[in-house]
Order: C-alpha cells, then structure tokens, then sequence
C-alpha cells in the first residue's frame, strides 16, 4: 500500500516505515513560529509549566507582524516579553519589522521541504505549499514544544485535489481555492490534510501555490500541502535529490478524490460572512464598495501587487472609495517600488500601509464602520474581522479588488486585463 | 471533573468562528479576565454579562472555527461554562479547549430540539445528555483527555512532568 504526502512527511520526522490516518504519534518538531500577540502568552505558559530552557533557540522564529508599527499603548508590552525571553534564552531569529509572519517563515527559508512546523496562527498551514507539514496551534501546546521539542499529532486523513489544464485569463489561485472552500464547506476539511496537485498547480508560482495552503485552514484543514518540485527546491534553496521520497505514491489512500478542469473556473468572490458563501463575480456586478484591501499573507506578494498594478496604471480608483495595499513582506516592498509597482499605486490613489498583519486582523490601517462595505484579498471575511460587526467583507483575487476599487463596485476584472 | 451535572443553555448557531468568541481588537488585552467580557460581542454583545458559572453552550457544526487564538476556549473557561454541546468542533479550537480544561462534547441532534434557557442534564459517565424526557447520546471522551480537562489543562499536566 501506498503513502499521501502527508503521510510520507511524517515517515521523513519519525523515522517510521509506516504510518496509518487516524494513528497517534509525536512528532519532533524542525521549527516553530510564535508572532507578537500570543508571545506573552507563550512565554507565561512555559513558565507556568515549570520549563527553564527552551529545547533548541535555533529552532524558535519570533516574528512581530500583529502589532506592527504599534497601534495602541499597550502593544508594545507584547514586544518588550518577547525581546527580554529571546535575549535570555538565546533565540537569534526575531523579525521586528519585516513583514508577516507567514511570508517570512518560507521567504527567509526556516521552512523548506520536509519539515515539521508548528505555528502560533491558524495560516501556519500557508507552508505545505512548499512541501512541509504545517499548522496552527494554541499557545499552551506552544508552549510544551518550547519545552520539549515533541507534539503529538493525529495523522490525517487526505482529501486530493486534481486541478488539470490552463486556467483562464482573469482567474488566479484565490478564485481556486475558493471555489474549491464553496465545494466543500468552512468544514469540508476539518481534521485532514488537504492535497493539491496536477498540471495547472505545477504551473502555479510558488507564491500562487501559497495562496492555497494559506487558505486550506479555512475549510477546517490541518494541512494543505503540495509535493514539492523544481521550483519549490529553487525557492528553499535545497538540492532536490534529497527530497525525492516527498511524493504521494501513486497507490496512495485518499479519502476522496476531486478533480476539476482548469478551463472552468472563474473569478469568484466570498460574500460576507462566511469564506464558502461563493458567488461568481459575474453574479455580484455593481454591488458598491468602500474600500479595496489588497494584501495579507493570502495575496500580498510581489505578483499580487504586480496584477493590481497592471489594472491600476493610469488610472484613478473610484470617488469615496478607499484602496489599501499592504505588501507580504519588506523584500516584496523593496521589490515592488524597485520596479515602479508601488508608484503606480499610489499615484492610482491607493494608501500604502507597512509590510505587516494590519487590517486583516482588524488590528490597524484601514478599520471599517458601521454600514461600509469591503472586498479584500486576505482569508477571513467573518463578522467583524476588520473593525465593525454591521461591516461586511467580500473576499476575491487581487485582480478582482483593483477593478472594484477602480469603480467603487464590483465588476469583472477580466475587462481591465 | 463532576460526572453528572446541570446547566442553563446558551444556544448560538453554525460556524461560530474565533473572531466572534473574541475579537482581535481585544486579544491585547492583558488578562483573560478583562477579555471575557467581550465574549461573543460582535453577534451578542450582551451575552457575556448574562452567562452565569455552569451554563452550558449548545451550538451547530464547526464550532470555533478560525484563527488559532486560545483566548477563544480561555475566555469561555474563565466565563465557568460547564461545557459546550456542539455538532462539530474545528481542529485547533478543540486541542485548545481541552489544553484549557474546557469540556467539549459533540452531538447532532440536540441543537433541533433545545431552546435557549432550556436546562438539560450531562451524564459523563453514561455519555448522555437529558433534556427533558430525551437523552441524546455524546461520543465519549478518551480518559487521558478528561483527565487532562480534570488536571485543569495542559500546564498543570506539564508542571507534574517537571516535578513541580
């Protein structure tokens, strides 16, 4: 019988030769990410639990994106915790200012293919899109990690994704991944491991893979993970021959297979308040909005900003429509005004906030009021999510938020490319 | 942990994601104390004030769905509900809640038959729940996992481990 990625990932840590979905075990974790807002929380935990030194400060990545720049008096307490415990258990690797955590974690390579990762956050299941097992834990268990280096862990079952053929113009990873949360359900995948593969992921950058395994939390998943290949070996900066066992078998037990033609998606939106509430943009035409968000560690990396730009050269957004654009990280903020992007947006009338969390969280930069309508590139269109509960949230692809913003309504954002 | 008791029902609905049971606005916050007061505030601002210790939540599926915050069960802990009778849980709400020593138990068919301010009897031992003349049968929960939520959570289990 054969092994699912997933599967084969967990054999790679435990040194198993076998391991069945459903089965307990520990596994030994490779790397862990803590950001700034469970950081107290983590360091008072391990404390409680009676923990002195962390099992490995090589291994700890601290990475401050939530509450970056500051927003309120108190923020900064979270960051004086974290800098006092690094400092005092030797943990070299913090990122004060460099943009969101889960852009990072892959960008500046303390996750390549093959590991094991744990993560302070829900979207830690952004880096199976390079071939590694992760997800989001609470801080408590986050804490015994730090302590012991081990969690134990149910092996999941899998659901494939077969994605053939060349996606249509217009229509991007997001719209997949969407439609694919709609299909399925907020709780499609609870306890799984979502896999995605066939041509057109193949075909997918590295950063549009991203997008996926970003968002395969959202329908409950523990993973989202893509067999890793060339392009995921040059962008982790590993010898491919070492990963050659990082492959589902082609007898390998699924729980159930879906295929789709590429050649039949469209540009969709999620309609507030839930991420499988799918509609097709053509369903939503003229539906007004009063503000664009495009950014996140869903859609904030150079190509994102690369389409809005393309549709916002020479242009003006909308009268009383806001257009906030917030890069994935430093390097891709560097990047883009390197190559003009971050000026076409600005000079198309856009607020450029910094590389960081922000307004998908509802933190800063952007919070809506009562009655304001969004539609925004990140993962979570709950109720509430970036400031008022009589707010609402629409969710699409970065394409589908820069024409919207162009005309302060929803439109089909194929007549701009 | 009591192997039998009662509580007033709270009842909310499908998909109740992390952000409702806190918001992120609040997650600052220094204590879980000053949290629990926002509980589900954006759909029902007044709840937190009127749960009172031992009340328990009945919901539908995917409850806790969302982010990984462990405020989420934290604040509910704090608030002393007794336990919560949902459809389903989301992954990282469940390990979470019982880390915290929050009791989680899953059934289908109680939502449809309940009604907020119903009171209904938990069983542990019979893995029953009564309302009424009906019981309504949990899936039981692995010993190690009540022993945790007995312990109190995850730090006192861990705290044993290194003998303090």
């Amino acid at each position: 019988m054969g092994y699912t990625l997933t599967e084969k990932i967990i054999m790679r840590n435990t040194k198993r030769s076998s391991v069945t979905a459903g089965e307990l075990l520990n596994v030994n974790v490779d790397r862990v990410m803590v950001h700034d807002i469970f950081a107290p929380f983590v360091v008072e935990k391990f404390r409680e639990m009676g923990f002195e030194k962390v099992w490995n400060p090589d291994k700890i990545v601290f990475v401050y994106d939530h509450l970056v720049p500051t927003s309120f008096i108190e923020d900064f307490r979270h960051h004086k915790i974290a800098d006092a415990f690094a400092a005092e258990q030797h943990i070299k690797a913090v990122h004060r200012a460099d943009g969101v955590c889960h852009q990072l974690m892959p960008e500046l390579r303390y996750v390549v293919p093959g590991q094991v990762v744990f993560g302070t956050d829900s979207h830690t299941t952004t880096y199976g899109a390079i071939g590694s097992f992760s997800t989001g834990i609470g801080y408590t268990e986050m804490a015994a990690i730090f302590g012991t280096g081990e969690l134990w862990i149910k092996v999941p079952p899998t659901l494939k994704f077969i994605i053939n053929g060349e996606l249509p113009q217009g229509v991007y990873s997001k719209d997949i991944i969407l439609r694919i949360l709609g299909d399925i359900g907020a709780d499609g995948g609870t306890y799984k491991a979502l896999e995605f593969g066939g041509s057109t992921i193949k075909g997918l950058s590295i950063s549009s893979r991203m997008t996926l395994s970003n968002m395969a939390v959202e329908a409950g998943a523990k993973v989202g993970v893509i067999e890793p290949d060339e392009k995921t070996f040059a962008f982790s900066g590993v010898e491919g021959s070492q990963f050659q066992d990082l492959k589902s078998d082609p007898d390998a037990n699924y729980e159930k297979v879906f295929y789709y033609d590429a050649s039949t998606f469209k540009p969709v939106v999620a309609c507030p308040s839930n991420v499988d509430n799918i509609s097709d943009v053509e369903a939503l035409l003229g539906t007004k909005i009063d503000q664009g968000f495009i950014g996140s560690c869903t859609n904030g990396r150079f190509e994102d900003l690369e389409v809005a730009a393309k549709i916002l050269k020479g242009r003006k957004i909308a009268p009383f429509t806001k257009l906030i654009v917030t890069p994935a990280s430093r390097s891709i903020y560097a990047e883009a005004a390197k190559a003009g992007i971050i000026g076409i947006l600005v000079e198309a009338g856009a607020i450029m906030n910094p590389p960081a969390c922000g307004l998908c969280c509802g933190r800063s930069g952007g919070i809506v009021s009562d009655g304001e309508r969004v539609i925004a590139t990140n993962n979570r269109n709950f109720l509430g999510r970036m400031g008022s509960p009589k707010s609402e949230i629409f969710l699409a692809s970065p394409a589908t938020v820069a024409a919207a913003a162009l005309e302060g309504k929803i439109v089909d954002p194929r007549k701009y490319l | 942990m009591k192997e039998a008791f009662k509580g007033r029902v709270w009842k909310l609905g499908d998909d109740i994601d992390t952000d409702i049971i806190i918001p992120t606005q609040f997650l600052a916050l220094k204590t879980v104390e000053d949290m629990k007061k926002y509980a589900f505030n954006p759909l029902r601002p007044e709840l937190a004030a009127q749960i009172q210790p031992g009340d328990i939540i009945v919901a539908g599926k995917n409850f806790g769905c969302g982010s990984s915050r462990e405020q989420a069960p934290e604040i509910l802990a704090a608030l002393k509900i007794s336990c919560i009778i949902a459809k389903s849980y989301a992954r990282i709400f469940y390990r979470n809640a019982f880390n915290n020593g929050l009791l989680l138990l899953e059934n289908n068919e109680l939502y449809d038959y309940c009604s907020e301010g119903d009171h209904v009897s938990v069983q542990l031992e019979s893995s029953q729940v009564l309302l009424g003349e009906k019981s309504f049968e949990v899936a039981s929960i692995p010993t190690d996992l009540l022993q945790m939520v007995e312990a109190g959570g995850l730090v006192p289990f861990m705290r044993k481990r290194n003998g303090k």
